[in-house]
């Protein structure tokens, strides 16, 4: 019952959110909302037992994702009026994708009805279950080849994103840093005894 | 307590009773928590000045009270009387909800903070990473305040303040799961449960460079000196918070400061066993049938004792060390700490396998 009405509460939420990030004028705006929805859908997975899931997606998403998205829009000068040139260019694009997920999500509605095995209701697990030791078991048990894989197709993203915006011109004038850190007082400042002057 | 306050409201029906007496439970562990939290921000802010004061000579507030200790009350009541500027082209939803944004994070992080124990507000099991998604989440209060303020002090001070955070996290994040390899769980009360037995069984000594990677790397979350390029009052005037006026200006010092006291909470929990005594080790086991003995159990006392030595450190470093520069804030976050965690994460991982240190069980 009292799941119910959260479940209600934050799904009318996410619903919301999701509408500010595509009607919101303001590209701030956008962001701040989808940051509200990524909130929100983590609380969803918590009423589903997934915490683990729900931590990391805050984490992830929130904590770092939408940081740098945040940084990248609040730099940008946007053009609103120029943005809305193209909406009936891409209007068609627009409509074909918005039908097909309308078509997906009935899917899902049918399947639930079907009686196919995904409708199996949710298995709660008693007090004591661990959520995390569980995706660990099966992350890095049965699926850890796999796994390795997709760290390994990562970190070869990471550094061939580096290399492209690796640029060098000559006559660029850098700080060696461990020049900087290997000075000594002696190499800067010389200490001077100077006689004090007499009357003559 | 549940079954005290079950007692208590016995008279309601059954359907909603269960729920209300958990709620009400919940609420009673949280209001003296955040109360006594915000009592210890108010006299943080005494004792930095006092603190700070002496070390460079002088003798600090001493006005209010005797010794000045009802300082903090005066600047609360000044900071409540004073109006609210807000600024003419600023956006006045985000301008008044950045604050907001950054003080919730700093309070919601100490639900699972194992107080003593058997004692967490929260006993969640991936409590380690809960506090490193909320410590990741303080950033937006500063980034929307320094946007929402339409000032380019304010919005200089926020893009500093967004890429620290964002090369800092990382670092801090390596440096626990050192912590989580250490303690063979994400349950903070489990991890300090792993560190019983004497100082020479903490995480500090085989977790060492992640003790220190994770203390410097929270200074810099907090913003604190020698990181604090974001306030910079020496170039960009107050940073991101230089339109903010009265309350809305108190709560972002309330979160700083919570967020200081936080990150050295975490600091005692995580590296320096939490609620152990510093006696508990079997070098002191003659203290065992005397008077003393209770020097040896765990309690909150001993929290609150390493909690208010790292944050004395923050003072002191605030006292000691200039402002970093800004491009060396960036090269120590990303070309040293990072690469240190990692290796040390190696060195840990073959330690795990040769049964050295706390893995020799």
């Amino acid at each position: 019952m009292i799941t119910m009405i959260i479940f209600g509460f934050l799904a009318t939420v996410l619903v919301g959110a999701g509408i500010g990030v595509i009607t919101a004028r303001n590209p701030v705006y956008s962001a701040i909302f989808l940051v509200l929805a990524f909130v929100t859908s983590a609380v969803l997975w918590l009423l589903l037992e997934a915490e683990f899931l729900a931590i990391v997606l805050v984490l992830v998403y929130v904590g770092a994702v939408m940081v740098l998205f945040l940084f990248v829009v609040m730099m940008l000068d946007v053009n609103i009026a120029a943005a809305r040139e193209g909406f009936t260019r891409y209007a068609p694009i627009g409509a074909i994708v918005a039908g097909i997920v309308v078509f997906e999500l009935l899917a899902v509605i049918w399947a639930k009805q079907s009686g196919l095995p995904v409708t199996a209701p949710l298995v709660t697990n008693p007090a004591g279950h661990s959520n995390t030791r569980e995706i660990g078991l099966a992350l890095y048990g049965d699926y850890v080849f796999e796994f390795e894989l997709a760290a390994f197709i990562l970190l070869l993203a990471i550094v061939v994103a580096i290399m492209l915006t690796l640029r060098s011109r000559p006559g660029l004038r850098t700080q060696d840093v461990a020049a900087q850190v290997k000075v000594r007082r002696e190499d800067r400042v010389r200490l001077v005894k100077v006689p004090a002057e007499t009357e003559p | 307590m549940y079954e005290f306050i079950d007692s208590l409201l016995a008279f309601l029906p059954e359907p909603p009773r269960s729920t209300v007496v958990t709620l009400v439970t919940i609420a009673l562990q949280i209001v003296p928590l955040v109360v006594v939290l915000i009592l210890c921000v108010a006299f943080l802010t005494y004792i930095e000045r006092k603190v700070i004061g002496y070390m460079q000579n002088r003798i600090g507030p001493n006005r209010v009270g005797p010794g000045g200790w009802l300082q903090p009350f005066a600047d609360t009541i000044k900071m409540i009387v004073k109006e609210v500027v807000v600024p003419a082209n600023a956006d006045r939803f985000l301008f008044l909800a950045a604050p907001l944004l950054s003080i919730v994070p700093a309070l919601a992080a100490w639900a699972v903070i194992p107080l003593f124990p058997g004692f967490a507000i929260a006993e969640i099991d991936a409590a380690l990473l809960y506090v490193l998604a909320l410590t990741s989440l303080s950033v937006y209060g500063v980034i929307l305040a320094g946007w929402a303020s339409n000032s380019k002090y304010a919005f200089l001070g926020a893009m500093r303040s967004a890429a620290q955070m964002v090369a800092y996290e990382i670092a801090m994040g390596f440096a626990l799961v050192g912590v989580l390899m250490a303690g063979g769980s994400l349950n903070l009360g489990e991890i300090v449960a792993r560190q019983a037995g004497g100082v020479l069984s903490w995480f500090w000594l085989p977790l060492f460079p992640l003790f220190l990677v994770y203390f410097i790397s929270g200074v810099a979350e907090t913003n604190r000196a020698p990181f604090d390029v974001a306030e910079g009052e020496s170039e960009i005037v107050a940073g991101f918070h230089v339109e903010y006026s009265g309350v809305t200006f108190a709560i972002f010092f309330l979160a700083e400061y919570a967020n200081m006291i936080l990150i050295a909470t975490l600091t005692a929990v995580m590296f320096f066993g939490g609620w152990e005594s510093f006696l508990a080790g079997p070098a002191f086991a003659v203290l065992d049938g005397t008077v003393l003995e209770f020097l040896r159990w765990p309690s909150l006392g001993w929290l609150a004792l390493k909690m208010a030595f790292f944050v004395f450190c923050f003072l002191w470093f605030r006292a000691t060390f200039p402002r970093y520069r800004y491009d060396q804030i960036m090269r120590l976050g990303w070309k040293v700490f990072i690469p240190v965690t990692l290796v040390w994460i190696l060195v840990e991982g073959a330690m795990v396998v040769a049964r050295i240190g706390p893995w020799s069980a």
